[in-house]
């Protein structure tokens, strides 16, 4: 791994989840790769085995954004939301929801930048604790539920 | 797992002392007493530690009457932790690539700026 700091996760409230992560890069650049669809698909792909087939991006206020991820099997999720606040490079604010009946967040992005290093924050703010939890309970992200086998880990990183 | 059960999970997992004697039943049962030893703490507080987490589903009690030693209940902690455990695991592989992006674009834009000189 790089030379940057660990990714954080938190959930500081019921309705809430926050991350927060350092890159080696100025803002600008991190805001580019965060908003461009020319970029988004090469790295937004989480665990091993998906691309991103399908990346539009209508970045202004009202915009609307839909990404569809596809695994070699043929498995496709699809996500979109709308972009509320757009202002480059240190904050992006968009709705988000997962294609289906599910709960839209309002997520947060904040970049800020120190000696040419980003701290970026990522705020995902679930419209009631029941939406987080149902959300999380049918584990929203794939791989959520592959693998786990971490638990003494864990309980090392958390005591 | 119900909502509210999550959420009893969870406010058992804010506290460092729950936390450090779930760490300590992770390697293995341990009675009550063995538990009170590395804590600075009396018997009676680690009980109230212990009731919260069995309220919470994430110990048991042993059979042995004397002892009734303490063992972990993994489940409810790996379905509370899944899906943050889940949420990390996307993010960190798409970081990880988005670091080499962002190499790559640093490198392309600082040739840039010297073919323009």
């Amino acid at each position: 791994m790089k030379n940057t700091e660990r990714l954080q996760v938190t959930t500081p409230t019921d309705r809430e989840i926050v991350m927060t992560r350092v890159f080696d890069a100025p803002r600008r650049l991190v805001f580019e790769a965060w908003t461009n669809p020319e970029h988004l698909p090469h790295w937004m792909l989480g665990p091993e085995g998906w691309t991103m087939p399908v990346c539009e991006i209508d970045l202004r206020p009202g915009g609307a954004w839909h990404f569809v991820w596809r695994r070699a099997d043929g498995t496709e999720m699809a996500m979109s939301g709308v972009y509320k606040e757009v202002t480059p490079p240190e904050r992006l604010v968009t709705t988000e929801a997962w294609a289906g009946n599910w709960a839209e967040t309002i997520n947060t992005l904040t970049l800020s930048e120190e000696n040419g290093k980003t701290t970026i924050t990522n705020t995902i703010l679930y419209p009631s604790k029941e939406a987080r939890d149902a959300a999380h309970k049918t584990g929203m992200m794939e791989g959520a539920s592959q693998g786990f086998n971490r638990l003494d880990e864990y309980l090392r990183t958390m005591a | 797992m119900a909502p509210d059960h999550l959420d009893a999970t969870f406010a058992a997992l804010a506290d460092p002392t729950r936390r450090a004697i779930l760490a300590r039943l992770a390697a293995g049962e341990a009675s009550v007493t063995e538990l009170a030893e590395p804590f600075a703490m009396s018997q009676p507080a680690i009980s109230k530690h212990l009731k919260v987490l069995e309220r919470a589903g994430l110990i048991s009690s042993g059979l042995d009457a004397q002892r009734r030693p303490r063992r972990l209940e993994a489940k409810p902690l790996a379905e509370a932790t899944e899906w943050l455990e889940g949420y990390r695991r996307f993010w960190e592989g798409s970081f990880q690539r988005l670091d080499a992006l962002l190499d790559q674009l640093k490198t392309k834009r600082k040739k840039r700026r010297r073919t323009k000189r």
